[in-house]
C-alpha cells in the first residue's frame, strides 16, 4: 500500500475508453471495418428520414391534406393530389380495423374475442413470470384454457355459435399460432420419446409418422387437411374447416418439434439416465423429473426457432381460402373503394407479425439467461 | 348378373343424384356459396364487412329465389387451386368465382355450368404514350405475363399467328404485373380484360394507360354446381336467367311494384302473377320478384360493381344485352 502512493494513477487513453473507446473498437478497428460502417451509415441516413416521412409525417390518418375525412381511396392525399409529397393513407387501415382483428366476426358478440385474448394474457402468465403469486392455481387455469376459449369464441353453453367462416384477421392468425404450437408440444414431447423408446413398435410407428410429415410441405398438409380428411371420417360427421386446417397444422409442427426435443434428449449424457435408473424411478418419471427438463433446457432456442416459423407459416392458408391477418389485407385492396394501397396493408401486417414473432425471440432469450442453457452439462 | 349391377348402378347413382341440394339448403336455412377471396368488383368485403361484387350478386340472386331473403347467403373465400374441391366435397352448394367454363371442367371435374355471367376475354394494356393502336403493332415488345396460365399460351399462339415476336417477362400475381408495367419493365400485360380494367384503375393517372381493343380468348365466366343434381342446377340456372331477363323485359328494382299490372304477358309471368313457374323449380311462385326487387336486374348489378361509373369503368360490350349488339341471351320465361 506504502508503495504504491507513491505512483500517480493514471487514467487509460481517451481513445480506448468510453463512446470515443467504443466506435474506434468495434466501428472503426481497421478500414474495411470503417468503410461498411459508413456505407451503413450512408443507407440508414438515407432509407430512415424517407422512410418516417412516408409513414408518419406525410401520412394520412384520418384526414387528407385539405382536412377531409377519408373515406375511400379517392380522398387519400396520394391519389387525389399525385403530384404532390404525400406520404402512406393510413385510412385504410383505420377503416378495416376491426376486419383485421376479427374478420366478419358479429360485433355485438365481439367482447368474446376480447376476452379470450384477455384470458390468453392471463394464461400466459404463470408461464412468462415464474414468481407470481397463486402460480399454481394459474397454471390449471392456463391448461383449461383451450377449452374455455374454444366456448367463449365459438359458442355452446348459452353462447350464440359463431361459425368459423365468420372468424378472420388476427383472431385465425392466433387461433392456428397459439393452438397449433401448444397443442404440438405436448404431443413433440410424446414423439421424440417414442422415436427413442426400444419397444420397436413404437419407435417405428414415432419414425414414420415423423419423416412423413416432414418429408412434405405444409401446403400439401393443408390440401390433405382440407379435401382428403374429410374422405376419411364416417359418413355425416363435417368437421369445421378451421379444425382440419389446425389439425394440419398441429401434425406438422410436432413432427418438427419432435426432432428439436429429440436433439436436446441426445444431448443428455448416459450417466444422468444410469444415475436416475439407479435411484430406483421409473420411466416416466426418469423423463419428467430428470432428461426432459434438461433437454427441453437446451432445446429452448430450437423451440422458439420453429415457433416463430410455424407463426409465420400460417398465412399459407390463404391458398385454401381462409382470411388471416393477410387475407383480410388482401380482402380490402380487392375491394374497389380501396384497391391500389397495398404498401399500407403490407407494411400494416408486417409490422404485425413482427411485433409477435419478435416477443417470442425475446421471451426465449430471457429464458435462456433466466435457466443459463449455456453451460456445459456433466463436465461440470 | 351384369344387368342386375348395373341396374343396382343406377339405382345408386340415381339416389345419390337425388340428394337433394335444394332441400339441404331450405332445410339449412341459408345458402353455402364459395366466392374469390378477393378480386376487385367481382367479389371483395366491404368496409363493414358484407360482400359485394358482381359474382356475390349471383349467389344473393339465389337466396332471393330460395329465401325471398338475399341476406341468407353465407360465403365461403375460395382459391383458384382450392374452389373445385370445396365445391365437389359438398362444403359449399355452388361456386359464383369468375371461373371460365371448359369442356373438361364440366365434364371430366364432374361439374354443371349453369350459365355465363360474364363473358371475358383475354386483353392487352399498353401505355397511351406507345401510340400502338392495335396489338399486332406489338412486334418485339416486352410483354408481362403471368407464369402457367392458358393466357401464356394464347399470347404465344396470337403472336405466332400474326408472325411477329414478343420477350416474355414472368411474373407470378397481378400485384407484381402492375408494378412491372407502371414502373416501365414491361410494355405490355396481358390477362382477362376485366383484369386489366381494374389494374388500369388503380394507376396514379388512369388516361396514361390504353386497353387495346384485340380480344385473343374466349374466357365465359360463370357459376358451376356439382354435376348429377338437375334440379338444384335449375335454381341456380333460373336464378341467372332472371337477372338477364329482368333486363330485357325493363323490369328493376325500382319499378318491379309497377310491373306487377303491367299488360305483357311475359312479365306478368315472370313476377308470378301468372303461371304456376316457380312450383316447377319447387320455390314460390314469386321468386323471380324477390330476386329483382332485391338483387335488381343483370344491368343494375353490373352497373353497381364493375360498370363504367366504377372505378372499372367496364363497358358492356360482349355483355351487352343480345338486341344492344352484345352476346348476352336467355331462354324465355314461359
Amino acid at each position: 500500500m506504502e508503495n504504491n502512493s507513491n505512483f500517480e494513477t493514471r487514467k487509460p487513453p481517451v481513445a480506448t475508453t468510453g463512446i470515443l473507446g467504443w466506435c474506434r473498437q468495434h466501428l472503426f478497428s481497421n478500414w474495411v471495418n470503417s468503410f461498411i460502417t459508413l456505407l451503413v451509415i450512408y443507407f440508414l441516413y438515407q432509407l430512415i428520414p424517407w422512410f418516417l416521412d412516408w409513414s408518419v409525417f406525410s401520412a394520412d390518418f384520418w384526414t387528407n391534406y385539405k382536412g377531409e375525412l377519408i373515406v375511400d381511396r379517392t380522398f387519400c392525399s396520394r391519389v387525389a393530389d399525385p403530384e404532390g409529397d404525400h406520404g402512406a393513407c393510413w385510412a385504410i387501415i383505420i377503416v378495416r380495423f376491426y376486419q383485421f382483428m376479427y374478420g366478419f366476426y358479429p360485433s355485438e358478440q365481439v367482447w368474446r374475442v376480447n376476452l379470450t385474448y384477455f384470458l390468453l394474457v392471463v394464461a400466459l402468465l404463470p408461464l412468462l413470470i415464474e414468481k407470481i403469486p397463486g402460480r399454481k392455481h394459474l397454471i390449471k387455469f392456463t391448461i383449461a384454457f383451450p377449452i374455455v376459449a374454444f366456448v367463449l369464441l365459438y359458442g355452446g353453453f348459452g353462447f350464440q355459435i359463431i361459425p368459423t367462416n365468420k372468424w378472420g384477421g388476427l383472431l385465425v392468425t392466433l387461433v392456428l399460432g397459439v393452438f397449433g404450437i401448444a397443442i404440438a408440444f405436448p404431443l413433440g414431447i410424446l414423439l421424440a420419446l417414442g422415436r427413442r423408446s426400444q419397444l420397436p413398435v413404437i419407435s417405428m410407428f414415432c419414425t414414420l409418422f415423423i419423416e412423413f410429415i416432414r418429408g412434405v410441405p405444409l401446403i400439401t398438409l393443408l390440401f390433405f387437411g382440407m379435401v382428403m380428411l374429410p374422405l376419411f371420417l364416417p359418413e355425416g360427421l363435417n368437421l369445421d374447416g378451421l379444425v382440419r386446417v389446425l389439425v394440419a397444422v398441429t401434425l406438422f409442427q410436432a413432427a418438427y418439434m419432435a426432432e428439436v426435443i429429440r436433439g436436446g434428449l441426445q444431448a443428455i449424457p448416459r450417466g444422468q439416465y444410469e444415475a436416475a435408473q439407479s435411484v430406483g424411478l421409473s420411466y416416466w418419471q426418469m423423463n419428467r423429473k430428470i432428461i426432459l427438463p434438461q433437454a427441453i433446457r437446451i432445446s429452448i432456442p430450437s423451440i422458439v426457432n420453429t415457433s416463430i416459423g410455424l407463426f409465420k407459416d400460417t398465412t399459407l392458408v390463404i391458398i385454401i381460402g381462409l382470411l388471416d391477418l393477410l387475407g383480410i389485407g388482401r380482402g380490402a385492396l380487392a375491394d374497389a373503394t380501396w384497391m391500389g394501397l397495398s404498401n399500407e396493408v403490407y407494411v400494416f401486417v408486417a409490422l404485425v407479425f413482427f411485433i409477435f414473432t419478435f416477443s417470442m425471440s425475446r421471451y426465449s432469450l430471457y429464458l435462456e439467461k433466466k435457466l443459463k442453457t449455456g453451460i456445459n452439462m456433466g463436465a461440470d | 348378373m351384369k344387368k342386375l349391377l348395373s341396374i343396382f348402378a343406377v339405382l345408386a347413382f340415381g339416389f345419390s343424384a337425388n340428394a337433394g341440394t335444394l332441400d339441404d339448403v331450405k332445410n339449412r336455412g341459408f345458402l353455402k356459396c364459395g366466392v374469390t377471396t378477393g378480386l376487385i368488383g367481382f367479389a371483395a368485403p366491404d368496409d363493414a364487412g358484407n360482400w359485394a361484387g358482381f359474382d356475390v350478386d349471383v349467389c344473393r340472386a339465389v337466396a332471393a329465389a330460395i329465401f325471398g331473403d338475399s341476406s341468407k347467403v353465407e360465403f365461403t373465400t375460395t382459391t383458384g387451386k382450392s374452389r373445385f374441391p370445396t365445391l365437389a366435397s359438398g362444403e359449399i352448394d355452388m361456386l359464383a368465382r369468375n371461373t371460365t367454363w371448359t369442356l373438361s371442367r364440366d365434364v371430366n371435374l364432374g361439374f354443371e355450368f349453369v350459365g355465363v355471367n360474364y363473358y371475358d376475354g383475354q386483353g392487352f394494356m399498353i401505355p397511351s404514350a406507345l401510340g400502338v393502336d392495335d396489338a399486332t403493332g406489338l412486334d418485339g415488345a416486352t410483354v408481362c405475363i403471368q407464369t402457367g396460365t392458358t393466357t401464356e399460351l394464347n399470347l404465344a399462339d396470337f403472336f405466332r399467328a400474326n408472325g411477329i415476336g414478343y420477350e416474355a417477362l414472368p411474373i407470378e400475381t397481378n400485384d407484381e404485373a402492375r408494378e412491372n408495367l407502371f414502373a416501365g419493365r414491361c410494355d405490355v400485360y396481358t390477362t382477362d380484360a376485366s383484369g386489366l380494367s381494374a389494374t388500369r384503375a388503380q394507376a396514379d393517372d388512369p388516361d396514361k394507360w390504353v386497353v387495346l381493343p384485340n380480344i385473343i380468348s374466349k374466357e365465359p365466366l360463370g357459376p358451376l354446381v356439382r354435376h348429377g343434381d338437375h334440379q338444384w342446377g335449375d335454381v341456380v340456372r333460373w336464378s341467372l336467367n332472371t337477372l338477364i331477363i329482368a333486363e330485357e323485359l325493363g323490369i328493376n328494382s325500382s319499378n318491379v311494384d309497377d310491373m306487377k299490372s303491367s299488360n305483357v304477358p311475359e312479365v306478368l309471368r315472370v313476377l308470378g302473377v301468372e303461371g304456376g313457374y316457380g312450383e316447377m323449380l319447387e320455390l314460390s311462385n314469386d321468386f323471380a320478384y324477390n330476386i329483382i326487387k332485391q338483387v335488381g336486374n343483370y344491368s343494375e348489378s353490373f352497373d353497381r360493381n364493375i360498370g363504367p361509373d366504377t372505378p372499372l369503368g367496364i363497358g358492356r360490350n360482349l355483355n351487352a344485352l343480345w338486341t344492344d349488339g352484345g352476346i348476352l341471351y336467355a331462354p324465355p320465361f314461359r
